[in-house]
């Protein structure tokens, strides 16, 4: 019976799959290895942030995992299709309008043209910028270009929405607006978020599981699952606690590279 | 602040509730706020005292040195005739009816052969800058191309079209086309690779991301080669007209200034080397300054300048 039910369940219950992945860069004689067998799965509706410092190929991850780059061994499945991804700079076309990005990124998806505006409008009053779908990007200050850019990754309707490090560049109290924003739009949908960072808070104040990635190469050194209740305070003692826990993690493994 | 007060801050539960939605809204509204510039325009009065009277100051003293040197003889009057002789030459031109003419002549071939050198620049400068075998191949010579004088193909044009319009439009195009094309390949260069990364992560690949990403990440850098291109086909346009002149061709201005010239006119050849500026700095001025105003300002890039 238990063994009929195994059968009947869907083999890939999962938005993203890694299996063994290894990416390496150059030659095979002299290759530099900078992803070293990650096997990861990021649930439907998961948000899971990797954290590492500098050299743990963070981003090459998820360039991986975006298609932008093919790993030099292993697998990658992403089941429900392209997955969206969002840059620490915002990559907003400045020939365009805020409502406009949004527009270009229905048009690419097949969107037919009737339904882009008011779709991008929708899309806008998700973040909170109702009243900007006319200003040109460079009127925006850095925490709005950041919620234009979730928009248009948004727009692409994926299943999976890949971060990288998209709040790094912006002042402590927009970042912290933007955290609270980004939980709340993803309670409201049925996103899975694989979220890129190397702020130990951040990663603790946004996260349902946290995966730290060891440098050079990068391989996943240890796991949290992060059971805190939702929404959270990046100040609050719960965040700092962990924090700290996983801080130490981490000088840990950036310590090992002394001796090398 | 004192030290009870510092103390009452500490014991408070770190914990504490989360804001509610419609708080979030009023913050980030309150940080979009603060964060937001707004732009003013140059009042009228700075644009006239900071863009418009400078050239004007720079014009008078020229025709004030110009003048002085006249009045001391420095040379034969019909060698270096006055500011006034020069006007007046263009105003019995204007008399005479002729003037528009011969400027229509000129401008038409040059609008005629800049808009030839576009259709067959563009396509190339994309090759070089898209295809690398293509930019290996003839990159080098393309850039080399823009160093050669513009007459130094008249020569050539003549031995195979004769005094023709073909001549005429022939160094036209080989004078306009490598710059038009270097443009779009600087152009090209200078796109932000992020630009790139994020239309393929929207799914603009192949044609639809030269169409929706990179052509117009381009644009900036496309503009600028255009009007260099145009001031190339004005360049070599009247290298042509003045040595490939023929009265079967139509009277344009570099025809004239080579008329003016066998019969011995200074103030005339003065006044048609007055109006080959004139039309020049014109066409840049009404049109090509306006465009790349418009296409900096959309994008954010000439709010920095002020």
């Amino acid at each position: 019976m238990t063994a009929l039910l195994t059968e009947a369940t869907p083999v890939v219950d999962t938005a993203v799959r890694l299996d063994h992945v290894t990416k390496s860069f150059g030659r095979s004689s002299a290759a530099h290895v900078v992803l070293d067998d990650i096997s990861l799965n990021v649930a439907p509706g998961e948000f899971v942030c990797l954290l590492g410092a500098s050299g743990c190929g963070k981003s090459t991850l998820l360039n991986l995992v975006a298609g932008l780059d093919q790993p030099t061994s292993g697998s990658i499945e992403v089941p429900g299709g392209r997955a969206a991804l969002m840059f620490q700079e915002h990559a907003l076309f400045p020939w365009l309008t805020a409502g406009q990005n949004i527009e270009l990124a229905l048009r690419l998806r097949g969107v037919p043209r009737g339904e882009r505006r008011a779709e991008a409008q929708r899309l806008l009053e998700l973040v909170r910028l109702g009243g900007a779908h006319g200003k040109r990007v460079h009127e925006l200050s850095g925490g709005m270009r950041q919620r234009v850019a979730m928009a248009r990754a948004l727009a692409q309707d994926a299943k999976v929405l890949l971060m990288d490090e998209p709040f790094a560049a912006l002042d402590a109290i927009t970042r912290d607006v933007l955290h609270e924003e980004l939980i709340q739009i993803w309670n409201e949908t049925e996103l899975s978020v694989l979220f890129v960072t190397h702020n130990v808070r951040e990663a603790v104040r946004l996260a349902q599981r946290v995966v730290l990635l060891s440098s050079r190469p990068g391989r996943i050194a240890q796991e949290w699952a992060i059971d805190l209740p939702q929404p959270r305070r990046i100040e609050s003692a719960g965040v700092a606690d962990l924090a700290v826990e996983i801080t130490d993690k981490l000088r840990g493994e950036i310590r090992r590279h002394v001796q090398h | 602040m004192s030290s009870t007060e510092l103390t009452s801050t500490a014991l408070e539960p770190a914990e504490t509730t989360a804001d509610s939605s419609s708080d979030v809204s009023d913050i980030s509204a309150g940080l979009d706020a603060l964060e937001t510039q707004t732009v003013e325009r140059t009042p009228l009065v700075r644009v006239f005292t900071g863009k418009v009277l400078p050239p004007l100051i720079a014009i008078a003293l020229v025709l004030v040195v110009w003048q002085l040197a006249y009045s001391a003889h420095l040379k034969r009057p019909d060698l270096l005739p006055s500011p006034l002789d020069v006007w007046n030459s263009l105003h019995d031109q204007w008399l005479q009816g002729t003037i528009l003419s011969v400027i229509w002549t000129s401008l038409s071939r040059g609008v005629l052969g800049f808009l030839i050198s576009v259709l067959i620049g563009t396509p190339i400068g994309l090759l070089v800058a898209r295809v690398k075998p293509v930019r290996a191949a003839i990159g080098p010579i393309l850039s080399g191309l823009q160093s050669i004088p513009s007459v130094a193909w008249v020569p050539a044009a003549v031995i195979w079209f004769g005094l023709s319009n073909a001549t005429i439009y022939a160094v036209v195009l080989l004078g306009a086309v490598p710059s038009i094309a270097n443009g779009l390949v600087a152009g090209v260069d200078q796109v932000q690779p992020i630009y790139l990364r994020a239309g393929r992560t929207l799914g603009a690949t192949g044609l639809r991301g030269v169409r929706h990403v990179l052509l117009p990440a381009a644009l900036p850098g496309y503009v600028a080669g255009l009007k260099q291109g145009w001031a190339f086909s004005w360049r070599s346009l009247m290298a042509a007209e003045l040595i490939a002149s023929s009265p079967a061709l139509g009277l344009g201005l570099g025809a004239q200034l080579e008329f003016s010239r066998e019969n011995l006119d200074m103030p005339g050849v003065l006044a048609t080397i007055i109006l080959i500026l004139l039309v020049g700095i014109g066409i840049e001025l009404l049109i090509f300054n306006p465009i790349e105003r418009r296409v900096l300002r959309s994008r954010g890039l000439l709010t920095a300048r002020r």
